[in-house]
């Protein structure tokens, strides 16, 4: 193990700041938008935005965005594994009553 | 400070001998808590599959049984939790840089707001309780009445999955899919539950690293104990950003 070492970036409060300040409107907006009836488009918004907010903790929080890039393979391995344990086992649940099932979830 | 006496080059106190440099030891660290991670991330996904499966057989149920909750109180644990995780970072941040007042006052801040979502916590499983939305004998979903939800658990379409409803009927005609919404409840506590506990070992933790701070361990070159709560502290935050919106939010849309 002769290469050099990724440089241990500190990460300045300004953007542990601005990473919170995010984190907050997106849960301001998780909130109001649930009361709206976009149809099954909700569990996209809801989703879409929850996965944002996990994506900037794990980026800036966790430190992810200034890391080696072993660790970028374990971060995107580790959720990929779920992804893929989610999405298959869904996959032959709602496939399974194709004719007679009108909708998944709303 | 505990000098390993087979360094005879002067090295870090705090480094093993196993390590190259601090750097290496440093780079280990977060490889093996990331692991642990992985592991926690199908420990949770286990429950996430769980509910994926149940929610997209009983959409309806999970519908009313989702109001039946207090937004209010999880909207709030969210604002608390994710302050905690910003309080979190600035803990890593003053260990980083040596700031050892400000990380002790940032440990206890963090703390602090995690033992508040606990407090939330316990309100509302006491308020389950307390409504019989606890699965089991004592289910009494029927008698539920929020008056301020209360409109929706009558009108909410429960008619499309009314299969499987149990014996409990407040009044003729009406069919809440009773055993449904019990799995919507079963998968709360269970999701919950988890979480918390989680916390429960992280304010150990925190409990823990205030203890070291106060004793002067962590400095510039070592804080990895800091920095690995962290990771474990905003990986809690990150689950309770999916139970939020899945547990509180799948039925306000609906009057």
């Amino acid at each position: 193990m002769s290469e050099k070492h990724a440089e241990h970036h500190i990460v300045s409060p300004t953007t542990y700041a601005a990473i919170l300040g995010a984190l907050l409107v997106f849960t301001v907006l998780t909130y109001y938008v649930a009361f709206i009836d976009l149809g099954i488009a909700s569990n996209f918004v809801a989703m879409g935005i929850a996965v944002t907010k996990g994506t900037l903790v794990v980026l800036f929080f966790m430190h992810i965005f200034y890391s080696t890039r072993l660790l970028w393979v374990v971060v995107v391995g580790s959720f990929s594994w779920l992804a893929l344990m989610l999405i298959l086992t869904l996959g032959d649940y709602v496939t399974r009553h194709w004719d007679v099932q009108q909708r998944i979830f709303f | 400070m505990p000098v390993h006496s087979d360094h005879a080059s002067g090295h870090h106190p705090a480094l093993a001998h196993h390590f190259q440099d601090l750097d290496q030891q440093k780079d280990t660290t977060w490889l093996a808590m990331w692991v642990f991670l992985a592991t926690e991330i199908m420990f949770f996904g286990g429950l996430f599959l769980a509910y994926v499966i149940y929610r997209s057989s009983y959409p309806d149920a999970f519908a009313i049984a989702s109001n039946a909750l207090d937004v209010k109180m999880g909207l709030g644990n969210t604002f608390v939790l994710i302050i905690s995780s910003f309080t979190m970072a600035m803990s890593v941040y003053s260990a980083q840089t040596g700031k050892k007042t400000n990380l002790i006052v940032f440990l206890i801040l963090t703390l602090i707001l995690g033992g508040t979502f606990l407090g939330v916590k316990y309100f509302e499983y006491k308020d389950k309780f307390e409504h019989g939305l606890v699965p089991g004998r004592h289910f009494d979903f029927a008698s539920h009445h929020d008056p301020k939800t209360g409109a929706a658990l009558d009108h909410s379409g429960a008619s499309s999955s009314s299969h499987g409803a149990s014996s409990h009927h407040s009044e003729a005609g009406d069919k809440k899919p009773l055993r449904e919404i019990q799995i919507f409840f079963s998968l709360y506590f269970a999701m919950t539950g988890l979480h918390a506990f989680h916390m429960i070992i992280g304010a150990g933790l925190l409990i823990w690293l205030i203890f070291l701070s106060a004793k002067n361990t962590f400095s510039k070159e070592y804080n990895s104990p800091v920095e690995l709560v962290g990771l474990y502290w905003h990986f809690v935050d990150i689950v309770w950003i999916f139970l939020f919106p899945l547990l509180y939010l799948i039925g306000r849309h609906h009057h």
